[in-house]
């Protein structure tokens, strides 16, 4: 496969130098895959949600690029997605045959100055942005405090699963303080799975999944009464703004109930924060990237066979157990997705790093 | 009543399923995949499953399940080969199946070890699926009943096996046990992301050491270099005796035996967040607490190959449990799956087991099948299988270590596994010829994560509820389960110490000086010292508690053999040390220039590349170390690169890459 990569490589460097040297200014080159091997990289085991998303759009992409090559994804895991990423900006494909996958475990590390971090998100070509929404949810008894505001909650103590204090469990985290609510994260719960299990077993008495998976297994829940929804995170319009999440019209948004909430506010640099750290983990968590090095043309052509997939008529049902309801974004609206998701103000970083070394005692250095 | 109501149909619905040609067609398809990638070890289910994903999606749901849940089934089956004639550990599933599933291989009776496993698996496989289609209905409320203190407890009871495997002196498996502890803290720490004996200048450090690289490291490279330093056969007498049939007749002799452990492994797999890596040591522990006679445990004895292969099948089923019901993976092989599942259109969670008991059959009997198929086809091959131990060991070492070097290697394909495998192998090569406990590290390593994390957890929780009353705090502490699994690690570790020295029969160690086995346990001192000193200056309490606690335990350990060593003469089994008589001490070649061999590969694959060097290897071992002609050099150069080659290939893996790589663009494979 390999061999066939670089023959094919060389050859094409080859006619291209043929091309410059007899008539430089030729017209654009149709970019073809047949025969080829592309190889998706995401940063993470098999194990994990990234995977899930990488294997669902790898055959799909196969069939939509120009070619149908073959698509494999590859598996870079280790400190804690940055060691793939420091890897993906050394490479220098230009050819498309190189895609990386990273989600938004790979973007905070970025956002918060790890020293891990030897990637730059403004080297790579943005094709795809997918989306990811989030509910939080109480038990019965302590829902039945909850109506649209939390100032009935302050005086409790509330415990929750969480997997590490500067992952995305930093929105959740954050948006509770932000409540003025008393949450007391208990760190190194392996995945959000196990979390739900520690309040489903009474140990912790608030949690958050992703959308998929609340659907899947908070939703019976809360149909037996062993679960009340509290809020989502939402989800952004076009003009990036905080709109209720379409998977959850009827449960309102942390936006809304921090409006309703004395003490919290939804403008200022906490706020900042949280919307920057949210986009960057949910709204905009899983993205597509060519290198730096690919070409115009192969850029193209991965815009044009992700917008082609999104328009299947079956995408919809195709992408709903792996995915969710959200919207995948391409072209301008991917790119616009990268900024928000990797650009955040100077004071609003400020305040959450001084925030996870005040509260939680974290530092990233 | 109400329950058979509706299991009895689902369950006629999913043999129908099962039993259909081309369902059956790829349920061997699965399992004669898994069985080719189980054997290599280091390479699980998750490689298996991986090399299948991709063909997942739109496939028909019930042939793709067939394909995936073969493929898993028979893992933990085929990883034994390894295990029983190499001595390597194959998956994390049966590292105790090597402690006397390798002894046995040695004395030639390969073909029984390797069929009496084989026999129990199956046996296991079949009476876990048994258990869980009854169990699945009602098992909600019991998984549920196992919050974190009671996982605790279960970490605990793994940990009191050291007890058992503590070797000839139970302090000096008790600081074994302690070492591979702290070596499991190496890393950022699990809850506050602290770094411990690491710095972000070197990011593999900062990761942890995986258990594929320890697992080698501790088991397989001093087993391989002490075979390949008396230039004989794996078998001793170089023959085979016990033929496979017998393997059968020992385990239907120790029926209960595999019962028993069968059903260990399905209560420690039902429980989420174990994983499997408790499981064997568990079932090989209480084989050895229950046999009468304990003498021969560690040696070869038949019982501790089919107690813990009973129990590592059955586990598998039982990991399914948390898998469907609460969409939970039990280990990273079942997360792999359900991924699987999700590209097929089914989602596991409650939800599939009430609707969708029929398919929920369909999984657990197809894994029974693709149990009984498995093993039946490893029972076949077991006898010219295990011919391989009559081959001139010499000859089948460089496979090894290139089979070793490229299994360790997908742990991060990083040159520093390279490092880190040749360096965790001089820790095994040092800990077996100071007769210290290599089980008890291996499982101090295992369950350092674990223990940690849970005890944390367990900790803070444990301490809001007592906020909330004293009587809620004690009630979440001091479970029915809590206690019970307490008393039993109670017991486990009394009646360990007390029955060890009985495992080791009469044989004495050899002793030398006073001076090899003393600087060893100085530089463990020295390890376990600077361990706590670098954890004392972490800021957070929860990220330092722990290795500062199994420090001092450990230096505390260390202190009374310091002193015992001061005051026992140079014949005390304290000063143990195997280059100094039996075989090791006779052996034609010695140890490090042997272990230089392998370093050659590895030094040699980090300057030109791993497939550049492993040319270089073979060819120069076999023609100066092995003596052999020229041509017949060249022939099995050729056949290792060969296959090499083609595992990477088809299994899409890289091959480490040296300097040379990084400066020329090299054509594949010399990538």
């Amino acid at each position: 496969m390999k061999t066939e990569k670089i023959l094919g490589r060389s050859l094409a460097a080859m006619l291209a130098g043929v091309c410059l040297a007899s008539y430089a200014p030729s017209a654009r080159a149709e970019v073809d895959f047949a025969g080829k091997t592309v190889e998706f990289v995401i940063p993470f085991a098999e194990s994990g949600g990234s995977a899930r998303w990488a294997n669902f759009f790898a055959p799909l992409l196969s069939e939509a690029l120009p070619g149908n090559p073959t698509v494999v994804v590859r598996y870079r895991p280790g400190g804690g997605s940055t060691t793939g990423a420091n890897w993906f900006q050394r490479q220098t494909t230009d050819d498309g045959t190189l895609i990386f996958g990273p989600s938004g475990s790979t973007q905070f590390p970025y956002l918060l100055d790890d020293p891990r971090v030897q990637y730059e998100y403004d080297d790579w070509q943005v094709v795809l942005a997918s989306g990811v929404g989030g509910v939080a949810y109480l038990p019965p008894e302590l829902g039945a405090k909850f109506d649209g505001d939390a100032d009935d909650l302050k005086g409790i103590e509330f415990i929750w699963g969480a997997q590490g204090a500067t992952g995305l469990d930093l929105v959740p985290n954050l948006a509770w303080k932000m409540l003025g609510m008393n949450v007391q994260p208990v760190f190194g719960v392996e995945g959000r799975g196990a979390g739900r299990l520690m309040f489903e077993r009474g140990e912790a008495n608030i949690d958050y999944q992703t959308s998929p998976a609340y659907l899947k297994s908070v939703v019976p829940m809360v149909e037996a009464g062993r679960a009340v929804p509290m809020m989502s995170w939402g989800a952004l319009d076009d003009e990036g703004n905080i709109v209720r999440d379409p998977s959850f019209p009827e449960i309102p948004t942390f936006k809304e109930v921090c409006e309703a909430t004395e003490g919290c506010e939804t403008s200022g640099v906490a706020w900042d924060a949280w919307k920057a750290f949210f986009i960057s983990g949910f709204a905009a968590q899983k993205m597509v990237f060519l290198p730096k090095t690919a070409s115009a043309e192969v850029v193209a052509a991965y815009e044009k066979a992700f917008k082609d997939i999104i328009a299947r008529p079956d995408f919809a049902e195709l992408s709903e157990s792996t995915l969710g309801a959200y919207p995948q974004m391409t072209g301008k609206g991917a790119e616009k997705a990268k900024v928000m998701a990797t650009k955040v103000p100077a004071e609003a970083k400020a305040f959450v790093i001084k925030w996870l070394q005040d509260d939680y005692g974290v530092s990233l250095k | 009543m109400d329950l058979f109501a509706t299991a009895l149909p689902a369950l006629g619905e999913a043999l129908a399923l099962i039993c259909q040609p081309a369902q059956l067609g790829f349920l061997c398809l699965g399992v004669l995949l898994g069985l080719s990638v189980g054997v290599f070890p280091g390479l699980g289910g998750i490689a298996g499953l991986s090399l299948v994903l991709p063909f997942m999606f739109g496939m028909d749901p019930v042939s793709g399940l067939a394909l995936m849940v073969g493929l898993v089934a028979v893992v933990p089956t085929s990883d034994t080969f390894a295990s029983v004639l190499l001595g390597i550990p194959g998956s994390s599933a049966s590292q105790a199946t090597v402690l006397d599933g390798f002894p046995l291989a040695k004395k030639g009776e390969a073909a029984r070890a390797l069929s009496a496993a084989f026999v129990s698996s199956l046996f296991g496989g079949l009476l876990g699926a048994c258990v869980l289609t009854v169990f699945i209905l009602i098992a909600r409320p019991l998984i549920l009943a196992f919050g974190l203190p009671e996982m605790l407890m279960i970490t605990l009871l793994g940990l009191s096996m050291v007890a058992i495997l503590a070797g000839r002196l139970p302090l000096k498996g008790v600081v074994a046990a302690c070492f591979g502890l702290m070596v499991g803290t190496i890393g950022e720490a699990g809850p506050g992301g602290s770094l411990r004996m690491a710095t972000y200048d070197l990011p593999y450090l900062a990761d942890g050491f995986s258990l594929v690289i320890v697992g080698l490291g501790i088991f397989a490279i001093p087993e391989i270099v002490a075979l390949l330093r008396q230039d004989q056969a794996i078998s001793k007498s170089g023959g085979l005796g016990k033929g496979w049939l017998d393997g059968v007749r020992d385990w239907y002799a120790n029926i209960w035996l595999s019962v028993r452990s069968s059903i260990i492994g399905v209560i420690v797999g039902v429980i989420p967040g174990l994983g499997g890596a408790v499981v064997d040591w568990i079932a090989y522990g209480m084989t050895v607490q229950f046999a009468k006679d304990k003498s021969r445990f560690g040696q070869g004895d038949i019982r501790g190959v089919i107690g813990p292969e009973s129990s590592n099948n059955a586990k598998e089923g039982g990991g399914l449990v948390p898998t469907l019901i609460f969409g939970i993976p039990g280990s990273g092989s079942m997360a792999v799956f359900l991924g699987g599942l999700a590209l097929l259109g089914y989602d596991a969670g409650p939800h599939m087991v009430r609707y969708e008991l029929d398919l929920t059959y369909t999984i657990v009997w197809s894994l029974a099948l693709a149990n009984v198929l498995g093993a039946g086809l490893c029972i076949l091959m077991s006898g010219p299988i295990a011919r391989m131990t009559t081959i001139r060991f010499t000859l089948v070492a460089p496979f090894l270590f290139m089979v070793i070097a490229f299994a360790a290697f997908q742990s991060r394909q990083s040159l520093g596994d390279l490092a880190a495998l040749m360096g965790i192998g001089i820790i095994g090569i040092l800990l077996r010829r100071f007769d210290w406990s290599r089980p008890a590290f291996l499982i101090g390593f295992v369950l350092s994560h674990q223990a940690e994390n849970f005890a944390n957890m367990a900790n803070q929780i444990a301490g809001a509820k007592f906020r909330q009353g004293f009587l809620i705090g004690l009630e979440y502490i001091g479970s029915p389960i809590v206690i019970g699994i307490f008393v039993l690690t109670i017991v486990s570790v009394v009646l360990g110490i007390r029955q060890s020295r009985a495992m080791m029969g009469d044989t004495e160690a050899p002793t030398g000086s006073k001076r090899a086995p003393l600087i060893f346990l100085l530089c463990v001192t020295a390890y376990l010292a600077i361990s706590v000193i670098n954890a004392s200056t972490i800021s957070l309490v929860s990220d330092k508690i722990f290795p500062i606690t199994v420090g001092l335990v450990g230096l505390l350990g260390c202190s009374a053999l310091l002193i015992r060593m001061r005051l026992a003469s140079e014949r005390d089994a304290i000063f143990a040390d195997f280059e100094r008589g039996g075989e090791d001490g006779s052996a034609p070649h010695g140890l490090w220039w042997t272990l230089a061999w392998f370093a050659f590969l590895l030094v040699l694959a980090s300057l030109v590349g791993f497939v550049a060097a492993l040319t270089v290897f073979f060819l120069a071992f076999l023609r100066i170390r092995a003596g052999l002609s020229w041509p017949r050099a060249i022939l099995l150069s050729v056949i290792a690169i060969a296959s090499m080659c083609a595992l990477g290939g088809i299994l899409g893996r890289d091959f480490p890459a040296g300097l040379l790589q990084s400066t020329v663009a090299l054509p594949w494979p010399l990538t």
